[in-house]
């Protein structure tokens, strides 16, 4: 029987990236997700790697930046406030084609807010938050087995296309503690080369000097050199969107009702959606597992079949645009939700349901 | 008996052949090359890695070839060196930044890799101005003296006294190197290729920080000749901020 154990998901994000290989840790203290920084403090020095506590977030993610223009696998993780901070350094970050993993155990905002869960930084998350054209690749874990699994799975792809990933976590699965197989911890693809990574002219010849850089400076009186870039970027991006979407569906097979949401929410959704259906309420879940790129195309097949779509998030309606440009008016699209700290249990879910679509509980 | 020729003075290995895009009489020129001399005679350009800044001093990468990691944002310089130099502790780190980047918006990210000590080696080049988006008020800049954001001149009252880097540096009780120089005469020059070969020294033995700052000219937004700019660093900069050794490294125990 395969190893079960008990862990913390703040503290899974950690082990796992350890163990995917990553040698360096910056980062800044911010509740909730202090717990991976500690983490990280006591456990990387002993495993052969870097721990550094950054002055600020600014000077964290320039570190992790810099490390990983070394071909280093390295760690920055932060809560809502701090990834606001480091929007700079994540837009030099795509310009440069740096496959860093940032991690944001979010909290309600907007401003300082509170320490509570929250999905306000979807946005943020997805539209590429700092300057300039770009995307992320953002995973939204809804269990602490997939804090772990998603922390490995960033690393590889964010290495494959040579762009930054960030797990898009909140509050609630950061501090939650749950038994997990220890195999979820373990990476599953070997490393891939990394021809572009700056570690001295001794590993590729005087000849071949490299340079990570976000500036465009070759040809400095024409526009050529960025409008090409920014092209081969948004190729790039097209070609992620086609490959690797990833999403869950849970009883959309008959669903008249599609509840669409995404991490701690989504799994709030799947017990309403089992409560539902042992009253024959034929109701079911479309969980974006990565929410950029956005499984757009699946949820549009889905949007033929059924009545009508509630989005649910922890803020004021974010993923609800993303769910409406997908279905494009397929089907009628609601919205509920608050930012801040406010969630509906499972059973006040199954109850709103029932409410908004079915005239109250009549069966 | 003829004797064989041999060069006495030629292009340096790690200086780019290419003509450089700074301004007729900018000290970057000057600083570019001394630093390429240096690299090439500690040879270890193939364990260099340079951080570039933003600004005029953002162009570095261009002309000095080595590897190179652009700074993510300005000011991030010194903390993207930090982060190079933990997970290659063998190669050899430097910066090369301008008063705006590295005693303006990245002045936390300075000081807390000097307090650090962390073991690499700062370029710092200040002439008075954010030189690259047209002379505005720097950190370095003096009292009296004009920009196009304080036409008038600095006033201490309005907007505080010239940082005076070394000096700050200094008092911090991490080991390293801080020297000031100059390269507005021949013998300053020396004196500043002899202070970045030191800089260059003090990282490789392992024994801190090695931290030069420069002072240059910037004849554009000075709106004086070369030749006057040059004379002005040499008497009125100086003045303001003396050359000189600020802090000596404790030399590491065998």
């Amino acid at each position: 029987m395969a190893k079960r154990i008990l862990i913390k998901g703040n503290h899974a994000i950690g082990e796992a990236a350890m163990r995917a290989g990553c040698k360096a840790y910056f980062g800044y203290l911010i509740t909730p997700q202090s717990e991976l920084l500690e983490y990280m403090a006591q456990q990387l020095p002993k495993r052969g790697g870097v721990f550094l506590q950054a002055e600020s977030e600014l000077a964290g993610s320039a570190m992790v930046y810099a490390a990983t223009a070394t071909g280093t696998r390295a760690l920055i993780s932060s809560s809502s406030p701090g990834i606001s901070l480091m929007q700079e350094v994540m837009s030099c970050t795509a310009a440069a084609e740096l496959p860093v993993l940032f991690v944001n155990i979010s909290r309600g905002g907007p401003g300082s807010g509170r320490i509570v869960p929250a999905q306000s930084d979807y946005f943020q998350a997805t539209r590429g938050g700092g300057h300039g054209d770009y995307r992320f690749l953002v995973f939204a874990p809804s269990t602490v087995r997939e804090m772990a699994e998603h922390t490995i799975d960033a690393y590889d792809l964010a290495e494959k296309y040579r762009m930054p990933a960030m797990i898009l976590g909140d509050a609630m699965t950061g501090q939650s503690m749950e038994s997990i197989d220890e195999v979820c911890l373990e990476p599953k693809r070997p490393p891939i080369e990394k021809p572009w990574a700056v570690t001295g002219m001794k590993d590729y010849g005087e000849d071949d000097p490299r340079t990570v850089r976000h500036l465009v400076l070759n040809h400095p009186y024409t526009d050529e050199e960025l409008i090409a870039q920014n092209i081969r970027f948004s190729e790039k991006y097209k070609e992620v969107e086609k490959k690797e979407i990833c999403w869950e569906e849970y009883h959309t097979e008959d669903a008249e009702i599609l509840i669409a949401a995404f991490g701690i929410i989504a799994r709030f959704a799947k017990t309403a959606v089992d409560l539902l259906r042992e009253e024959n309420y034929k109701v079911g879940l479309f969980r974006p597992i990565l929410v950029w790129p956005y499984p757009s195309k699946p949820l549009a097949e889905l949007a033929d079949r059924c009545r009508a779509i509630l989005t649910m998030e922890m803020n004021e309606g974010q993923m609800v645009e993303d769910v409406r440009l997908a279905v494009n008016g397929k089907c009628p699209i609601d919205f509920h939700g608050h930012g801040g700290g406010y969630y509906l249990n499972p059973y006040e879910m199954a109850d709103l349901i029932k409410k908004m679509y079915f005239g109250g509980d009549k069966r | 008996m003829k004797e064989e020729l041999y060069p006495i003075y030629k292009r340096p290995k790690y200086l780019v052949r290419e003509p450089m895009r700074y301004c007729p009489g900018c000290s970057h020129g000057v600083i570019s090359r001394l630093i390429a001399e240096v690299i090439e005679e500690l040879d270890i350009g193939e364990r260099a890695i340079g951080i570039s800044s933003v600004g005029c001093s953002g162009r570095s990468w261009r002309y000095i070839r080595t590897d190179w990691v652009k700074t993510p944002g300005h000011g991030r310089t010194l903390a993207a060196a930090t982060g190079v130099k933990r997970v290659c502790p063998e190669s050899i780190v430097w910066t090369y930044q301008g008063d705006g980047d590295l005693a303006s918006i990245g002045m936390s990210e300075s000081l807390h890799a000097i307090n650090r000590g962390e073991k690499v080696t700062v370029v710092f080049v200040n002439n008075t101005y954010f030189g690259a988006t047209g002379g505005q008020l720097a950190p370095t800049t003096l009292i009296g003296q004009p920009t196009v954001t304080y036409l008038s001149g600095r006033k201490a009252e309005d907007i505080g006294n010239p940082i005076d880097v070394c000096k700050l540096f200094s008092v911090l009780d991490s080991n390293g190197y801080i020297e000031r120089v100059a390269v507005d005469r021949p013998t300053h020059i020396i004196k500043a290729k002899a202070a970045i070969l030191r800089a260059f020294e003090t990282q490789m033995r392992g024994e801190g920080f090695g931290f030069v700052e420069i002072l240059a000219c910037c004849p554009s937004n000075l709106h004086l000749s070369p030749y006057e700019s040059n004379r002005w660093v040499g008497s009125t900069l100086i003045e303001h901020f003396p050359l000189g050794v600020y802090k000596e490294p404790t030399k590491k125990e065998e």
